[in-house]
């Protein structure tokens, strides 16, 4: 799991440098700069619909407060919640993947754009 | 009863200890720069720098996190309860994960850009309130205070089963603990948020070791672990003369469903209101570095799985958990665990474990309250002009009082009023989470319906909590469970009073809002939820445009 520490040379920050793509200088920039274009909503509900399964599933008792089957000797109910553990830090690093991919493409946007549209982020 | 000195493993936890404390004091010239010099700033001092990227933030999460007590107290309440409050940890910290991945990193990026220390300068500056911002920081000094005094007890219960301490006299019995809080606070005071930093490696590194050598020897020595959960079933199952009923729950049955999703959800939405887990992530680098994180502390969650297990393993290993004064004591199971089963130089190693795994939290925690009396008291209400050189000084001399308030505290009261106010603080932190959370994504709740709103559920979780009477004991605030008003469904009382408190807030917004309540001014802008660390600060932004900056920086006043 450790082997995330260090982000792809893709993944790294954008330097925030808006003049250098043709846009405003940076003593331009005031408070109400956008810091990312628009959203496009598909990689947020993927994400929110994983994210809530990792929240939702553990929460739910019925589903795995049961003796048998048993897992070298240990009941369901104790090995099920620790194999949430894996699950869920994978199900986090997917929407991590997904989250920041679009975001990364909304800053670049709202970098390129310049004085694209003013007023902030939309929503 | 007087127990017998543990040389070997005194000698080694006394070593280890060394080394830890000198690590604390080296830590002031970590990763310094021009500016840190003396860390005159409360970025420098209390937030290390705001510069820790994923590994060390990894660790200091992780170390801040699950502390000493989370180690002492999960297998214990294994060991004499069982399954309901104890290994509701595990689904508590799965789902704490998914949570802060949603919400911190908003919280990160807001805070970047206003140079926000506390929850409740964010709270400040959104609402345009400082009452708000007063409630959101009395909860958490308050809730904090208990908290590090169970790291004290903690680290007594090492103490205790090392053989330190005799019932007759107190003052010898307390000295070690009064030496290692003294040695923590100097070193929190010179080193601020990089002495836990650094310190964070060493503790969870020998806790990685101590529970993986645990969980792999124990139950092959034990005969493995249809042993031991038979063992476990055996005793939770067994009647309790002084109730009646069962003494523990070894497989939730549907009665108990409610109790255990609610203590799960509730503890891992309170978890991250309380200062140091924010402290810990305003420290971070960037905006994501936070999320990276979300997807790999959950390592530290199965170890804590493991970790409650052995409680069972010291029902089978039939550990006997006795106190100086001759009664049982379930916290100090996995003390006399280690020590009982593996030779005294391991237990030497896993027992210093669980306590440095004291100070890294206990150094957090100060810092955090710290920060939130400098910033949401002294500065809002007392000195508007203060410099960050200022506040840096008032911050570490109030974590040494925060600390000094702690260590009273065990030594002159009952541990189980310590045990009791953090089982409150935990329901109190929660009623931060509408200001703080729905403020990150809206505007639309109105100041005064959040701060009653606040009140009301701080009121009947406490009401509630005092009306818990222990079976065994006749004594108050006896557990964290009770019923949902006017039906017979048992839930954790931090959630019903949360949704209390979300309705009252809900309504009386809808209220206000009819009537044309002024709304105070939002010092933030939708831009500054998104920023991340190579976008320009407020100030810096300010400064270009006026060629000035109001010193002290912007205070959220009313």
């Amino acid at each position: 799991m450790s082997g995330q520490e260090n982000p792809a040379p893709d993944q790294r920050p954008i330097p925030a440098v808006p003049g250098a793509n043709g846009g405003r200088s940076r003593d331009q920039v005031t408070r109400d700069t956008p810091t990312r274009g628009p959203a496009r909503p598909l990689p947020y509900v993927i994400a929110g619909i994983l994210l809530a399964a990792a929240v939702v599933f553990p929460l739910l008792p019925q589903m795995y407060s049961f003796d048998s089957p048993r897992l070298g000797g240990m009941p369901f109910f104790y090995w099920y919640q620790l194999l949430w553990v894996p699950i869920s830090a994978i199900l986090s690093s997917f929407a991590y993947w997904l989250v920041t991919s679009e975001d990364r493409r909304r800053r670049r946007e709202a970098r390129a754009a310049g004085a694209g549209f003013e007023g902030g982020e939309r929503p | 009863m007087t127990r017998p000195i543990s040389w070997v493993a005194l000698i080694i936890v006394i070593i280890l200890f060394l080394i830890v404390a000198a690590m604390g004091f080296m830590a002031a010239r970590w990763r310094r720069s021009e500016q840190a010099t003396g860390l005159h700033s409360l970025d420098e001092w209390g937030l290390g720098g705001r510069g820790f990227g994923t590994w060390i933030t990894w660790f200091l999460l992780g170390g801040d996190l699950y502390t000493a007590y989370t180690f002492v107290a999960v297998p214990a309440a294994m060991y004499a309860t069982g399954a309901v409050s104890g290994f509701f940890a595990v689904p508590y910290t799965v789902v704490l994960y998914p949570i802060i991945f949603i919400i911190m990193s908003r919280l990160w990026s807001v805070s970047h850009r206003h140079g926000y220390v506390t929850a409740a300068d964010f709270v400040g500056g959104r609402y345009g309130s400082r009452w708000l911002s007063l409630a959101i920081a009395l909860t958490g000094i308050v809730a904090t205070m208990p908290y590090i005094a169970l790291q004290l007890v903690g680290i007594k219960s090492v103490l205790t089963v090392l053989g330190l301490g005799s019932a007759q006299n107190a003052f010898l019995t307390d000295l070690p603990l009064i030496i290692a809080f003294v040695v923590l606070a100097a070193y929190t005071y010179t080193s601020g948020l990089r002495a836990p930093a650094m310190i964070a490696f060493v503790k969870d590194i020998l806790i990685y070791l101590a529970i993986i050598v645990a969980v792999i020897y124990l139950p092959i020595k034990l005969g493995g672990w249809d042993t031991i959960f038979g063992a476990a079933q055996a005793k939770l199952s067994a009647i309790s003369p002084a109730t009646g009923k069962p003494a523990g729950v070894f497989i939730p049955s549907p009665t108990n469903y409610s109790a255990y999703w609610t203590l799960a959800l509730g503890s891992a939405m309170a978890l991250f209101m309380y200062p140091h887990s924010v402290t810990g992530v305003l420290a971070s680098k960037g905006r994501n570095t936070i999320r990276r994180n979300a997807a790999i502390l959950p390592l530290y969650s199965l170890m804590l799985g493991f970790l409650a297990l052995l409680g069972f393993v010291a029902i089978k290993a039939g550990t006997k958990p006795i106190d100086l004064n001759g009664t049982a004591n379930p916290q100090l199971v996995i003390p006399q665990l280690f020590l009982d089963a593996f030779p005294s130089w391991f237990a030497g190693i896993a027992l210093a474990a669980i306590a440095i795994g004291a100070l890294v939290p206990a150094a957090i925690m100060s810092i955090a309250a710290a920060n939130m009396f400098t910033r949401n008291i002294y500065r809002d209400f007392f000195r508007p002009d203060a410099n960050p050189k200022t506040e840096a000084n008032v911050s570490k001399i109030v974590s040494l009082l925060v600390k000094i308030g702690a260590l009273v505290f065990v030594i002159a009261m009952d541990q189980s009023a310590a045990i009791n106010m953090q089982l409150l603080g935990g329901i109190w932190i929660l009623q931060t989470f509408p200001a703080v959370v729905a403020g990150l994504y809206t505007r639309w709740f109105d100041r005064w319906a959040l701060l009653i709103g606040w009140a009301a559920g701080i009121i009947f979780g406490t009401v509630s909590a005092y009306d818990v009477v222990n079976p065994a004991t006749h004594a108050h605030f006896g557990g964290s469970l009770a019923n949902i008003p006017g039906t017979n469904i048992s839930v954790y009382i931090a959630i019903s009073a949360f949704v209390l408190n979300l309705i009252v807030a809900i309504v009386l917004t809808l209220v206000l809002r009819a009537f044309k309540v002024p709304q105070g001014a939002d010092m933030t802008r939708p831009s500054d939820y998104g920023a991340d660390e190579t976008d320009p600060r407020v100030l810096e932004i300010e400064e270009r445009q006026h060629g000035f900056v109001e010193p002290g920086g912007p205070s959220p006043v009313a």
